[in-house]
């Protein structure tokens, strides 16, 4: 069986002692944590490692010894390192020597209770300590779900590595009697920003839970529970991404320790992406304030809606006329270009009431856009629909006299051919109808017939601007969905510090020499830029078409009203 | 110690095999396909440029001949960094695993590692490819549920797609390291 020998490469250059670490058994493997340096007493080297087993529960014990002798190999120094193995007995004593500067070392083993006693070959994998410690081994993203203990051998070895962190603690200027050499023991690495960050998050947490429980406190007050408010609330887009906001915030500013990796990468993800959405939007917000271009947008505003409603009467008086040719019923064609006329003079006598406090509003409005970008294109969003209402209600009014039409024709149809719709056992049934019932029936039928035509030319057109003005909502809410979800940190983290992220490892094959063991070097293989977002993306509030192709095609042929994203930006007059 | 042998891919370009063993258990096989010639490049880019020609001389507006630069440049770039491999290699180690790397033109190198529990064997198998049947060589890895199933199937060579000679002798080399671990004696 082949015997896998993990060296860290920070003590290749360390003095002679001994290695100790972990010996995983089931897969003849041993991690090298670190090398003690003579002179040491060995009772104290076993108490100090009872205690690093106690804290970290994972079980160094003393693996074999290492020689790194500047001269040729002494004889006396190998009988004295072949005694220790029976000092601290352990099974196989590993002894690994280095000559002088060479690269390839000599490494063998001791088994004193082995049944076969052939030579097995030695593989020495060198690792870098720190990057190992400090990565995150990601499962592959297939087998989430099925939780096979010996799927990844790999994992074992960093988190060996990653669990003996209280060991790496000990450098060379401490004074206990354990002389360690690992990646830390030039001297432990600090930051001061890192630590003063620490100290003062503590107080701005507790500020900021306070501060969030009187926001949360007042937003569920009763004041604001009544009927049409709540309606309202529920409509608009801005207060659902504000309430999302909040929740980021609380999940920011609590203060429990996240317990492992991924509640670590999601706190730091929602507090980078706050960071930018709220630095995006003062940006925005400074553009705009500077040369008064709000000013200049409030102004345009009303004429801009002003050439929306022209444009819409010019329609229906093309409607009303002969559109493309087509022949419509004249009766029917003035009563309902009529009504959608009269509703759009409505509409603009409102707007043009409002429009003295428009720049007043819109100032105040575009303040909030410090709360963030994703805040200011939610608020876009909602003038647009407040914008478009009356195209809005229009559709609804196609689409429900379209429907009625639809519904009275397929069922004087049925009539027509002496059948029924059984409601009772939802299938369409024979039925001996009176001669009078007939006579209405069918007579009924054609003049839903032929007045189809008009109210399917209309239905249509108002289909077709209520489907452009839900694809410019759409895109505009597909970006603040954008914003919100992508794991601005953990993108970071890969492009700068890509070992932390690891999906797997790669081995590379050093110089080799005969009769020497294999020597490889273990890197860390970091995740793709696809696997991190797919890994750490941020849930969001909303949910993509809900209805397929086929049942949005059924709808729009039966007349019944589309609602294509789960939340709309709508607003009762 | 290296060999290298010539061989042919399956739409008849030359390529090459590298074999290298490290050690009695770790062995390097390396399938290089043919570079990327001066002779189509430029050919490529001469073509784009006198279209750019043509149409700068229908409509006289310059911007026409810098954005045929720009595609040439970055259709370069993304060609070379994205979509020419020039060699595709395996490594086996007995007790460790099977390592897959394709490196691209540019340099740089997409490497998976399969630890050898997982690895359940390496056969050559057949498949239909456009208008041919042609036989890869594939990983197929063990279904942890179940001992005699197959979870998944992980092609290789697949940029270069050498013919059945190559693809016997890197199966005859692998199998001999996998049949090492059947006849190793498990640790107790």
């Amino acid at each position: 069986m082949v015997l896998k020998v993990f060296f860290p490469s920070c003590c290749s250059l360390a003095d002679s002692g001994i290695l100790i670490g972990r010996w995983i058994s089931e897969q003849n493997s041993a991690v090298v944590l670190a090398v003690v340096h003579f002179p040491f007493i060995p009772v104290q080297v076993k108490q100090y490692l009872g205690e690093v087993q106690r804290v970290t529960k994972v079980s160094v014990s003393v693996l074999g010894s290492w020689s790194n002798s500047k001269q040729e190999k002494e004889e006396s120094l190998s009988e004295f390192l072949e005694d220790l193995g029976t000092i601290f007995c352990h099974e196989p004593w590993i002894q690994i020597s280095k000559e002088g500067d060479s690269k390839f070392w000599s490494c063998s083993t001791l088994q004193k209770h082995s049944k076969n006693p052939q030579e097995e070959e030695i593989i020495l994998v060198y690792y870098d300590q720190r990057k190992v410690m400090l990565s995150h081994l990601h499962p592959p993203l297939d087998t989430a779900g099925r939780r096979a203990e010996d799927a990844s051998k790999l994992s074992a070895i960093f988190d060996t590595v990653a669990r003996s962190r209280v060991l790496f603690m000990t450098d060379r200027y401490d004074e206990g009697p354990i002389k360690l050499t690992h990646w830390q023991s030039d001297g432990v690495e600090a930051s001061i920003i890192v630590e003063l960050m620490k100290q003062a998050s503590v107080p701005a947490c507790m500020l900021l839970t306070f501060l969030l429980s009187l926001l949360s406190g007042i937003c569920r007050s009763r004041v604001l529970k009544f009927w049409p408010l709540s309606f309202l609330w529920s409509k608009l887009s801005t207060c659902e991404q504000l309430g999302h906001r909040l929740q980021h915030l609380q999940v920011i500013s609590s203060n429990k320790k996240a317990q492992n990796q991924n509640q670590l990468m999601r706190k730091a993800n929602i507090f980078v992406s706050l960071l930018i959405d709220v630095a995006l939007g003062i940006l925005l917000m400074s553009w705009l304030y500077r040369k008064n271009r709000i000013g200049h947008l409030a102004d345009t505003l009303i004429p801009v809606a002003d050439h929306v409603a022209e444009e819409l009467q010019d329609l229906l008086q093309w409607l009303m006329g002969a559109p493309a040719g087509l022949k419509m019923n004249r009766a029917l064609d003035q009563v309902l270009g009529r009504f959608f006329l009269y509703h759009i003079h409505l509409w603009i006598s409102y707007i043009h009431l409002l429009s003295p406090f428009i720049e007043m509003i819109l100032w105040y409005v575009g303040l909030s856009a410090c709360l963030g970008l994703t805040v200011a294109l939610c608020i876009l969003s909602d003038i647009i629909a407040l914008l478009t209402f009356h195209i809005y209600c229009f559709y609804v009014y196609g689409a429900r006299l379209y429907c009625l039409k639809i519904y009275g024709l397929s069922s004087l149809w049925r009539l027509f051919r002496g059948k029924k719709w059984n409601v009772l056992r939802q299938r369409v049934d024979s039925c001996s109808y009176d001669l009078d019932q007939l006579f209405i029936g069918t007579l009924l039928f054609t003049i839903l017939l032929f007045l189809l035509p008009t109210t399917a030319l209309y239905y249509l057109v108002f289909t077709l601007l209520r489907l452009l003005v839900v694809i410019v909502q759409g895109l505009i809410h597909l970006l603040v969905d954008l914003i919100d979800s992508l794991p601005l940190y953990s993108l970071i983290l890969r492009l700068c510090r890509s070992y932390r992220l690891a999906a797997g490892v790669k081995f590379r094959v050093l110089e080799q020499q005969d009769g020497k063991p294999l020597r490889l070097l273990m890197q860390i293989n970091p995740l793709s830029y696809g696997g991190v977002v797919q890994t750490y993306r941020l849930p969001t509030y909303s949910c993509y078409p809900r209805d397929s192709w086929a049942s949005l095609c059924k709808k729009l042929f039966l007349g019944e009203l589309i609602y294509p994203w789960k939340h709309k930006g709508e607003k009762q007059n | 110690m290296a060999e290298e042998r010539r061989f042919r891919s399956a739409s008849g370009a030359p390529i090459a095999l590298r074999r290298r063993q490290h050690s009695a258990s770790c062995r390097d096989l390396a399938v290089r396909g043919p570079r990327l010639q001066l002779r189509s490049l430029s050919a490529a880019t001469s073509a784009v440029w006198l279209a750019a020609y043509g149409l700068f001389a229908l409509s006289e507006n310059s911007m026409v001949l810098s954005a045929a630069i720009f595609i040439t440049l970055i259709g370069l770039i993304i060609y070379l960094h994205f979509v020419k491999i020039d060699q595709e290699s395996l490594l086996v180690i007995g007790s460790l695993g099977i390592q897959v790397t394709s490196s691209y033109a540019s340099g740089k190198e997409s490497t998976t590692f399969i630890e050898m529990s997982q690895v359940k064997d390496v056969v050559i198998n057949e498949a239909i490819h456009m208008q041919k049947v042609i036989y890869y060589l594939c990983i197929l890895l063990q279904d942890p549920d179940d001992p005699q199933g197959v979870s998944e199937v992980v092609p290789l060579f697949q940029s270069s797609k050498p013919r059945l000679d190559c693809l016997i002798e890197v199966y005859k080399s692998c199998q001999e390291i996998l049949e090492q671990r059947k006849t190793a004696p498990q640790s107790s």
